[in-house]
């Protein structure tokens, strides 16, 4: 198996509270790999320390063979992992269009250049017909599929989501879900997302990964995990699995 | 030089300072509760020590005397000023907040220039000129009189904030607006309110500073600097930070001004100011890390 | 090149800048000396008002202290000039290097250390004190008493030693200027420009976009403070004299970010625009009061500051936002 990214014995603390707690998972090449598990149960800090925003007060995170749990934020999208954030941060004042082509600048030094790919990204994510729109006037599912085309646009390698179903209706929710499978298949584009809506994991990951208390604690095939007694009690309840 | 004289200077600094940190007090209340950026503090500062100076010269009332009611008015002022004019204003960007207090401390300076005229002002109370002697210490009547007031209008305001009902709604407002909201704070009336309270605070430390040096319409920016210095220096949001501060910079001041030249004083309260801001954000009593 | 600078730009846009452009050439003909000298004041200040824009409108950064970077190329062009005889241009190469480092400094102590906003503001106050005292005991410029430049008469105009007519001065401003706004322009539609924009709406999305945001705050910061010294070596050589309580003064610093916050932080048109506005109002104010006769010293700045207020009040994105929305012109916000 090709890991991508290799996370071992990830540990945070805040003041006295154990956010993570050596945490240790692998994310392969190519796979689609789901973090789940109850509010305040690490998700996000674990996120954001892959995504460079904290770093670990113990362990280490590789990515493609290098360390890179000391870089910053925008380093760690310069080797290739973009990311979404749960409460989308768009660059308000600019237009969805200008959104995307400063994600596409990353690698494309040209701004003619970056545009097209912008308006390739835009087009697959419906957001074509609205690219001069002001980022801040749109609706919540939109603006959550802009800032998945500005992390597209940055052409990672391993792509981070956080949370990115939430507050979306069922067919917005299929809608992302068939525009990030398509991905995965055609380009071979590493998933790794945080999510609540099991519909949208379970039709998505390969694996999938349970954190509860900062703790993994379950850690496998989606069926498997959805059958596991210590995440039916810990976070899915007996009526959700069907 | 003899030690002598440092220690005098140094005193004289000190107690300068106090009445310094009184200002920085009322702009640190203004500052970590409304969030507002307010570049008119030292402007406030000077209509009350103008208002002390009509005060002394038509009626001959000391200035320490008259302190309450300057910073009732000076009270009435702020809260006016912020519940009419700045409450709009807060969740704007800087650079728009800085436009309108900029303006504002335009008209106050110019409006002060047309009633009083451009040459400085002071008083000359009975004591002016007296000293208290303790051993090789000599400390001028005026500033140990000044110091005492500040000493006791920043503990007035300290067991303000501590233990009425009232101080700590408003310490609730600093902490978590929308927390405040929900419980049902009137929060546009406490910004007012604390507006006026800072208000007061310069409308306090003007008449004291009056007995130690004089005022003229321009004095305003340097004094408004000179706050912003003190509170970050001392730490945004303590309040015995202010204090500290005013102290610190009081010291340095009156010291450098000593050591090197009278006209670099300023200098050092600066470099000081970008030390804070570089290696301890927070300032000297400012809680945890920024 | 020129195609992308003006490409998304409606026809009507370019004629107008056009026609604006020969007004401003010609001007010099049919005005008098007096409101020469203002319109010189105004482009200087619609010049150094773009400047700042760099820093504030496009990279988000508010700098309260910009009188510094104007005073550094005061000085260096006219102690240059008053010591070792080097005209103005040489002047302007070695003041240039010296307000980019000055920038660099403030910028990398202030980025490194993450201080920002009304931190970094009063940080940028503090160093345009800190110079202005400095220059008050400095010596070699003759302290506080003020470095004087030797004024020849103006028999004819040296544009090499920037000596001469009022006239000589209004074109060098106009061509900066022009070449300014021409700049700025360039900057906004290349990449730099993006990702200035990214960091200024948003710092953190932005570094999660791969945006190195320290370099580029660094590059608005250097660019900037370059572009300022210019202006201080034009103002050294106009005026002849230069005290440092004058020069470094914080309300020089105001004086440069009224014109923009007024005109429309952000936007291109909008520090032209607003040195217009500021100057328009103050030689109006100041003729009005002439009219009635009323000759009070402070009358001018309080009606100024009202003024101030309610352009605030009213537009507080700016004019030339607001003239855009009632025109119904296309140019967007930048």
């Amino acid at each position: 198996m090709n890991e991508l990214l290799s996370v071992n014995g990830v540990t945070k603390h805040f003041r006295g509270l154990l956010a993570v707690d050596k945490a240790t998972f692998d994310v392969a090449e190519g796979e689609i790999f789901a973090v789940i598990g109850p509010n305040g149960a690490g998700k996000t800090t674990l996120f954001n320390m892959i995504a460079g925003a904290y770093a670990p007060d113990g362990g280490s995170i590789s990515f493609a063979g290098e360390r890179i749990e000391n870089l910053a934020p925008d380093q760690i999208c310069r080797r290739g992992i973009a990311r979404t954030f749960q409460i989308v941060r768009p660059f308000p004042a600019l237009t969805v269009e200008e959104n995307v082509i400063i994600g596409a600048l990353l690698h494309h030094d040209d701004v003619d250049e970056a545009r097209e790919r912008a308006h390739f990204l835009l087009r697959r994510l419906e957001l074509y017909d609205k690219r001069l729109q002001i980022a801040s006037s749109l609706t919540l599912p939109d603006r959550k599929r802009m800032e998945l085309a500005r992390a597209l646009a940055t052409e990672p390698k391993l792509l981070l989501l956080d949370e990115v179903m939430a507050g979306l209706r069922p067919t917005e929710i299929d809608r992302i879900v068939a525009i990030l499978r398509e991905l995965n298949r055609e380009t071979g584009l590493t998933i790794l997302l945080i999510e609540h809506v099991m519909r949208a994991v379970m039709a998505l990951a390969s694996r999938i990964l349970v954190l509860h208390h900062g703790a993994v604690i379950a850690h496998g095939k989606p069926n498997a995990v959805v059958r596991n007694t210590a995440v039916i009690d810990s976070y899915l309840g007996a009526e959700a699995v069907s | 030089m003899p030690i002598d004289t440092y220690l005098n200077v140094a005193v004289s600094g000190v107690l300068t300072g106090l009445v310094y940190g009184l200002m920085a007090l009322g702009l640190s209340v203004i500052f970590g509760v409304v969030r507002v950026v307010n570049f008119a503090h030292g402007e406030m500062m000077t209509i009350a020590m103008y208002i002390a100076v009509t005060l002394f010269s038509v009626l001959h009332l000391d200035p320490l005397v008259m302190l309450v009611p300057i910073a009732a008015v000076l009270f009435a002022f702020g809260y006016v000023l912020q519940a009419g004019l700045i409450n709009p204003f807060i969740g704007r960007p800087e650079h728009s907040q800085f436009l309108l207090l900029v303006a504002l401390a335009i008209m106050i300076a110019n409006v002060l220039l047309i009633v009083f005229g451009p040459n400085a002002q002071n008083v000359q109370v009975a004591y002016s000129f007296d000293s208290f002697q303790f051993g090789r210490l000599i400390i001028d009547a005026t500033k140990a009189y000044a110091a005492l007031a500040a000493i006791a209008v920043s503990a007035a305001l300290f067991i303000f904030f501590r233990s009425t009902t009232l101080g700590t709604s408003i310490r609730a407002c600093a902490d978590n607006y929308t927390g405040a909201l929900v419980v049902g704070l009137n929060v546009n009336r406490l910004y007012a309110l604390t507006f006026g309270l800072g208000a007061a605070c310069v409308g306090a430390a003007g008449p004291m500073l009056l007995l130690i040096f004089d005022v003229t319409p321009a004095a305003g920016p340097a004094y408004t600097l000179l706050a912003f210095v003190i509170v970050i220096t001392g730490g945004l949001g303590s309040m015995p930070g202010a204090l500290v501060g005013g102290v610190l910079i009081g010291l340095t001041e009156a010291v450098a001004g000593l050591v090197f030249t009278p006209s670099a004083k300023s200098m050092f309260a600066f470099a000081i100011l970008v030390l804070v801001l570089l290696f301890r954000p927070q300032g000297i009593m400012g809680k945890g890390a920024a | 090149m020129i195609r992308r600078l003006i490409a998304g730009v409606p026809a009507r846009a370019l004629l107008l800048l056009g026609v604006l452009f020969i007004c401003f050439a010609a001007a010099p003909w049919f005005v008098g000396d007096y409101l020469l000298t203002v319109l010189i004041l105004i482009l200087y200040s619609a010049y150094t008002g773009q400047a700042w824009n760099i820093m504030m409108g496009f990279a988000g950064q508010l700098s309260l202290g910009h009188a510094l970077y104007v005073g550094l190329g005061a000085y260096t062009a006219a102690a240059l000039y008053v010591h070792f005889g080097l005209g103005p241009w040489i002047g302007l190469a070695v003041a240039v290097p010296v307000a980019s480092l000055t920038g660099a400094f403030v910028g990398f102590l202030a980025f490194r250390f993450r201080v920002a906003g009304v931190y970094f503001a009063i940080l940028t106050i503090a160093f345009a004190e800190f110079a202005r005292v400095g220059f008050d005991h400095l010596g070699w410029t003759n302290a506080s008493s003020g470095l004087f430049l030797p004024v020849a008469q103006y028999a004819y105009n040296d544009l090499w030693q920037l000596r001469g007519h009022p006239v000589m001065f209004y074109y060098v401003l106009l061509a900066a200027t022009a070449l300014a706004f021409v700049f700025c322009r360039a900057l906004l539609k290349s990449r730099v420009g993006y990702f200035w924009l990214a960091i200024r709406e948003d710092e953190e999305a932005a570094r999660s976009a791969g945006i190195d945001t320290f370099h580029y705050k660094m590059v608005a910061v250097v660019i900037s403070a370059a572009m300022t010294s210019f202006a201080g070596v034009v103002y050294a050589f106009y005026y002849n004299n230069l005290f440092p309580e004058q020069v470094f003064n914080i309300s020089r610093s105001i004086d440069i970010i009224l014109g923009p916050i007024v005109g429309g932080i952000g936007t291109l048109f909008g520090p032209i625009l607003g040195s217009f506005v500021i100057e328009i109002i103050g030689e109006g104010l100041r003729s009005l009061l002439e009219l009635f006769g009323i000759d009070v010293p402070g009358i001018k700045q309080v009606v100024f500051g009202v003024v101030l207020l309610l352009v605030v009040l009213a537009m507080p994105d700016g004019v030339w936002p607001w003239l855009v929305r009632k025109l119904g012109l296309t140019e967007r916000r930048a």
